[in-house]
């Protein structure tokens, strides 16, 4: 772990691995939770890091988080969010060419592992899900869709995501959900936040793998850099 | 609609509705946005009497003018314009009352960039995830002014309008950037981390609500390619792959892949918001504890 500070009134904590990301952020909303965090404004996990902003003494935070004993993630007891799919995307035979499977197939490896939403970025309420093994990693596509429908789901690189609306996008597109993911008028306004496990279930029947996808189970190799990176499906694009 | 409203004569270049943003939602992707130059718009919302939260428009370069239904106390400020009312000059920077079905017009900014009207009541657009800002990055919020449309305004309030004229800050001639550096420096050069605290950049005309982007040598990498996408604060400095320094302004992407080589006060970010296109910027690298 290495703490960084961000100007005056920030934090960034670095991790080794996604997995280790999304446990620090996990005990920092348990801290928080519990009354044992500093105030902080926002808790924005990402990648490989976590940030703290808007705290009013980061330095001392940074020595207080080296101090602290991370707990590996571990699966919870609630149940975790069904989302129904259809598979139908238009890169369902990209996907099942990379992975070497019939079309059929790929819905049965994607909605039989659980995920979990290790951060959202890139659009209000667009999550990035961890869980599939390292094995189903597929590069995103060369050329960007200029849009994206709203309710594709869609893989690139170590994660799976829902657009929540429609947008530019360069994940390759293996279904679709009615499910409304997004919608600021709603509380939650995002159904998908850093922590939440997801489940996608087959629309008509066929029901998942059922992988043992232990969350937090060490397996899953980070993505080498230069490669997917993680970023959103576009970065920084500003209208 | 009730009376308390004002009507759209001349939307402006780009006027949108702001108050002091919608943090807390970053986890989701949302952007903080918010007033540009907070000190200004707090400022015409005390003038009219209004909680420093109050939402108000931000116009750009050319301002804009508006005929409220109801007889309502404004104020006008952060970039110095003409102001009128029914085409009689008004104040700039103080309470003026404004009657019914009068046009108030916001002229074009004679110095800096963004003005702000604040109204009594505030503008009471329907608040999203707790702000009425509109994004401009994510599209919440109420959408940028157009020509005819109505908007409502809240009850005033109790508070008498402050009739003093306070001091304004005139925009600057020189932009001048206080920094810390990182938190990804060390993604760069010696020479780079020289060439930004010696250099002289400008600002660029492809600036917005979400960066202020700079025209300038080139800050060069020591480590190629991109960062796992991580969180950006306000105010970050990241170098995109043209090696120009961006400086993120209030509806900047919550997280992002291009490297933060430093981050800028936030004191200074209000004066950035006024910086018109072509303005000088020096970026001051101030070291870690430095009050």
């Amino acid at each position: 772990m290495r703490t960084l500070a961000v100007g005056e009134r920030a934090l960034l904590v670095e991790l080794d691995s996604g997995e280790e990301a999304e446990a620090f952020h996990a005990e920092v909303l348990r801290r928080r939770a519990a009354g044992a965090l500093p105030a902080v404004q926002e808790i924005v996990p990402a990648a490989r890091t976590v940030l703290l902003d808007g705290v009013e003494e980061p330095g001392r935070l940074a020595a207080q988080v080296g101090r602290w004993r991370i707990e590996p993630l571990h699966a919870r007891v609630d149940p975790a969010l069904q989302i129904p799919v259809r598979y139908d995307g238009p890169d369902l035979a990209v996907v099942a060419a990379l992975w070497g499977v019939e079309p059929e197939e790929v819905a049965r490896i994607h909605a039989g592992v659980e995920y979990r939403v290790a951060f959202c970025g890139f659009a209000p309420g667009f999550g990035y899900l961890t869980g599939l093994p390292a094995a189903y990693e597929v590069p995103r596509r060369s050329t960007p869709r200029t849009a994206v429908p709203a309710g594709s789901v869609a893989l690139a690189g170590r994660y799976t995501g829902v657009y929540p609306r429609s947008s530019p996008g360069g994940w390759q597109l293996i279904g679709t959900t009615d499910m409304v993911l997004w919608d600021p008028a709603r509380e939650p306004a995002a159904l998908l936040s850093p922590g939440t496990r997801v489940r996608f279930v087959p629309e008509g029947g066929a029901g998942g793998a059922d992988f043992d996808s232990g969350v937090g189970s060490g397996r899953g190799p980070e993505l080498g850099s230069g490669h997917g990176s993680g970023r959103g499906p576009e970065l920084g694009g500003g209208r | 609609m009730t009376d308390r409203a004002f009507a759209v004569v001349r939307a402006g270049a780009l006027t949108t509705v702001q108050d002091l943003g919608r943090l807390g939602h970053a986890h989701l992707g949302v952007p903080r946005s918010g007033a540009l130059d907070p000190y200004a718009s707090r400022l015409v919302n005390r003038l009219v009497g209004n909680p420093g939260d109050a939402a108000v428009l931000e116009t750009t370069v050319n301002g804009c003018a508006v005929r409220p239904r109801c007889a309502v106390t404004v104020a006008v400020g952060g970039a110095p314009c003409p102001v009128t009312v029914d085409g009689r000059p008004v104040a700039w920077g103080a309470a003026v009352r404004v009657p019914a079905g009068a046009v108030l017009e916001v002229g074009a900014a004679v110095r800096g960039l963004r003005a702000y009207v604040a109204f009594a009541g505030g503008v009471a657009t329907d608040p999203v995830l707790g702000s009425r800002s509109t994004d401009l990055l994510s599209g919440l919020g109420p959408p940028p002014l157009t020509d005819g449309a109505v908007l409502p305004l809240g009850a005033p309030p109790a508070t008498r309008p402050c009739y003093d004229a306070p001091p304004w800050p005139g925009p600057p001639g020189e932009l001048v950037l206080r920094v810390r550096l990182g938190p990804r420096d060390d993604w760069f050069t010696r020479a780079a981390l020289h060439t930004l605290a010696t250099r002289a950049y400008r600002v660029s005309p492809a600036s917005n609500r979400i960066g202020l982007r700079t025209e300038g040598p080139p800050l060069e990498r020591a480590v190629p390619g991109e960062l796992p996408s991580e969180g950006m604060v306000l105010g970050a400095v990241q170098v995109p792959p043209d090696g120009r320094p961006v400086v993120f302004l209030a509806d900047h992407p919550t997280t992002g892949g291009y490297p933060v080589v430093a981050v800028v006060r936030e004191r200074d970010l209000a004066a950035a918001a006024q910086a018109v296109p072509g303005t000088p910027v020096r970026f001051v690298v101030q070291c870690a504890g430095v009050p």
